[in-house]
């Protein structure tokens, strides 16, 4: 048969001896429900192993940090190696406590969800350290853009706790005035930039943020961060070329929990390179970091944070942890992965092994734990009680006209003709 | 005949197309293993394979455009969204790729892609996981939107949708799902189990796209609606008396303007409902057509009953959805009975 081309495209004979026809991909994890969990695949690192590299070390010289891990604490709770941060007892005592709150608040909250007190609630048990440390290492002039893991962000600055609850009741109290899903907050004040469902989708206003500061010659920087899953968004990928091209004052951030609702990091591209190696093509420092090692996260946030201030850039980090809860309310994990596969997490947790470090210090002990945790969970309780007594969902609201405002600065004739269209 | 869930329902025309042709597969954000947040893809991957079924990286515009890869290749993808609310980053993709490329290289490459997602709001669902976008992609010359209403017609219309030559955006009511809800959050809503339209056959068959259905006849004014609003606005038309005629479009592109006409013209009344906002939401086109094609036969301004024009509110959910009681004012004053 005549070709259609004037020249062969190629000579090779279309079905060659001996290759197999092609195949089709599909990641698998190592276990789902039933069969044995294991994490022998994730790669880890002694602590205090990884040598840290002066801040205006040039990229070529880190290209081996997105393949190892950052680690300070090790088994026995102490802070070894060259990226201990040397915190003060103080400093590490309120970062024991901010994520000790966090998880009593998000344990009392999930519950209020069974109860009906709330449309919907998502824990980050087992990541606290990250929100934690990042909101005691970066400054007041810093924003962070978050994810709605992040609650530890507030925590660490003392947002109020009712206003936090009365949120996530949309009851009259509500700072967001009804508008806003459970949980996700915005908190300017607090450098806490506003939370929406959609993912990724803030990563490339850390982006502009910072170079909006930098453009005015001011001093804040910008935290962006997202989940694992995340990641696969274009909006993850322009930002950071953004944030690569223009030498942004930005701290770009990925915690990798392990899993994307049910979906496994191997459907985000982790089955052969990390998530910190997404930083090697874009040509920015990538570390990989145990996101459950409170000291390890202040360390290396504070690293990228002193190159953003020099005017060095921008660096990837990835915090390696895991999502120990369900993915929210409306999730039953046990559905597709082992029981038990936060047993066999190698990285331990994230209070238990700062609580292990303070003592190991010989500034803490189970008596002063003991009464912390009774105190904080007497301070969560009160604020619980106080937003009931505003109101759990439906029983309290904001006016029906807050639906109508913040549309627009200034309503148009749309918006006031339907307020007077439902009597308002 | 078995009785069915909407869920179950769109679940059985998937495995009926799976196991009826090789090409059709299936994937998404948390579809394979796991069967997708709303079970709609349950069982799927364990009864086809992983291959036939399986989770996408959270990248939507990828999703779709490599739906549009295999569909030009020859293959009929059937992508899910997980909520219609995050299929914007996808938008360019359905837009200048999935709706022009037949058009663009005149028929060499096409996308025989079916995009699922569910839409909708009376879930608590706050303004990402509660909109009803069908308006954006209305207004897109080379896509067809497909709104079902009944599990019955979810398979129907899913099954004509996947064997479509040309790309489909198949919206899901999610707050039907599992029963056929009225629009009265204060009362139990029934389960599809013993409605008539929830008697799903085993096995393929097809419901054309761009035919409406007559829900129930009438005399007094022409009701137009699809997905929840359906079963709101008879809900309504119960409630207050008035012997409307309930149209179900079904499939908002292609449009069955010749059901609309017809019964427009016998009623001379007209009332639009879509929880979708109100400003340039779909409701202005089907007002534009029944007054370019029936303005003679016409006793009242057509109505819009819709979603105020704001984003989708958490706190004031029920306030925001238009529910039988604001249909039931607009069905007075069409018929002057207010
Ligand atoms: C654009 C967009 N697509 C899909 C979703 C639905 N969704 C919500 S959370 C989630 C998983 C996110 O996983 P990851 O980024 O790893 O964060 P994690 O929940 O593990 O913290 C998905 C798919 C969404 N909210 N936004
Ligand atoms: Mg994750």
């Amino acid at each position: 048969m005549r070709s259609r081309y004037k020249y062969a495209v190629s000579n090779a004979p279309v079905l060659r001896p001996n290759r197999l026809p092609l195949r089709l991909h599909i990641p698998e994890p190592v276990a789902r429900p039933g069969e044995a969990a294991h994490f022998g695949n994730l790669a880890l690192a002694e602590a205090g192993a990884v040598a840290r590299p002066d801040i205006d070390t040039v990229e070529a010289d880190v290209r081996h940090l997105p393949y190892t891990l950052i680690r300070v604490l090790d088994d026995d709770g102490h802070a070894v190696g060259p990226w201990a941060p040397g915190l003060d007892a103080e400093q590490l005592i309120a970062g024991l406590a901010a994520m000790l709150r966090t998880r009593i608040f998000d344990d009392r909250l999930f519950r209020a969800h069974r109860q009906g007190k709330t449309s919907f609630y998502m824990k980050c048990t087992g990541e606290e350290a990250i929100a934690v440390a990042q909101s005691m290492a970066l400054g007041r002039n810093d924003m962070c853009f978050p994810t709605y893991r992040m609650l530890g962000w507030l925590m660490a600055r003392d947002y109020p706790l009712d206003a936090l609850v009365n949120q996530i009741f949309s009851n009259a109290a509500d700072p967001l005035a009804g508008r806003q899903l459970p949980i996700l907050y915005s908190a300017r004040d607090y450098g806490f930039y506003s939370l929406s469902g959609n993912l990724g989708s803030r990563f490339g206003h850390a982006v502009g943020w910072a170079m909006a500061s930098a453009y005015r010659g001011d001093e804040g920087i910008a935290l962006g961060m997202v989940g694992d899953g995340t990641t696969a968004e274009g909006d993850f990928h322009e930002a950071l070329t953004f944030a690569a091209v223009y030498r942004a004052p930005v701290i770009l951030c990925v915690t990798n929990n392990q899993w994307a609702i049910s979906s496994f990091t191997g459907i985000a591209g982790a089955e052969t390179a990390t998530f910190a190696a997404k930083a090697l093509a874009y040509g920015i420092p990538g570390l990989r970091v145990d996101g459950n090692d409170f000291l390890a996260v202040w360390a290396a946030t504070q690293w990228a944070a002193e190159r953003a201030r020099a005017n060095l850039g921008s660096t990837l980090i990835e915090f390696v942890t895991y999502r120990v809860a369900g993915h929210s309310t409306s999730d039953d994990p046990t559905q597709y992965r082992p029981k038990d596969e936060a047993d066999h997490w190698p990285l331990g947790d994230p209070v238990d092994r700062l609580k292990a470090h303070l003592i190991a210090i010989g500034v803490w002990d189970e008596e002063r734990h003991a009464a912390l945790t009774k105190q904080l969970d007497d301070e969560v309780k009160a604020a619980v009680k106080a937003a009931e007594a505003v109101g759990t969902l439906g029983a309290s609201k904001p006016p029906v006209g807050e639906m109508f405002e913040c549309v627009f600065k200034d309503a148009d004739w749309r918006i006031d003709e339907q307020r007077t269209e439902l009597g308002l | 005949m078995p009785s069915m869930t909407m869920i179950q329902a769109l679940n059985s025309a998937l495995a009926d197309k799976l196991a009826d042709d090789a090409d059709v597969l299936i994937f998404g954000e948390d579809v394979g293993y796991f069967g997708g947040v709303f079970r709609v893809t349950a069982g799927l991957q364990e009864r086809f394979g992983l291959q036939r079924c399986f989770d996408a990286p959270i990248a939507e515009s990828g999703i779709i455009a490599t739906a549009i890869g295999m569909g030009a290749y020859g293959l009929r993808p059937v992508p899910e969204i997980q909520f219609a609310d995050y299929i914007l980053p996808a938008y360019d993709q359905l837009v200048s790729e999935a709706a022009r490329l037949r058009y663009r290289s005149s028929g060499e490459f096409t996308a025989p892609i079916t995009v699922r997602s569910p839409y909708g709001g009376g879930i608590f669902g706050g303004q990402t996981h509660s909109q009803s976008p069908e308006a954006i992609f209305a207004h897109i010359t080379g896509l067809k939107t497909v709104i079902p209403s009944t599990p019955y017609d979810a398979k129907g219309l899913l099954i004509a949708a996947i064997e479509d030559d040309d790309p489909v955006i198949f919206l899901e009511p999610k707050r039907l799902y599992n029963g056929p809800f009225d629009g009265r959050p204060d009362q139990q809503v029934p389960g599809w189990h013993g409605h008539p339209a929830a008697e799903v056959p085993e096995g393929l068959y097809r419901i054309p796209l761009g035919k409406a259905a007559t829900v129930r006849e009438g005399e007094a004014a022409t009701v137009l609606a699809y997905g929840t609003m359906v079963h709101v606005a008879l809900s309504a038309i119960e409630e207050c008396g008035i012997d409307a005629e309930l149209i179900d479009l079904r499939s908002i592109v292609p449009l069955d303007i010749d059901a609309i006409v017809a019964s427009v013209q016998k009623t001379g009344r007209c009332v639009i409902l879509h929880e979708a906002s109100r400003f340039g939401g779909f409701g202005g086109e089907l007002s534009a057509l029944v007054q370019e094609r029936c303005f003679y036969h016409l006793e009242a301004p057509v109505e819009r009953v819709c979603g105020w024009d704001t984003p989708y509110p958490h706190a004031f959910e029920w306030d925001y959805f238009p529910g039988p009681a604001r249909l039931i004012k607009a069905l007075r004053r069409v018929t002057g009975e207010a």
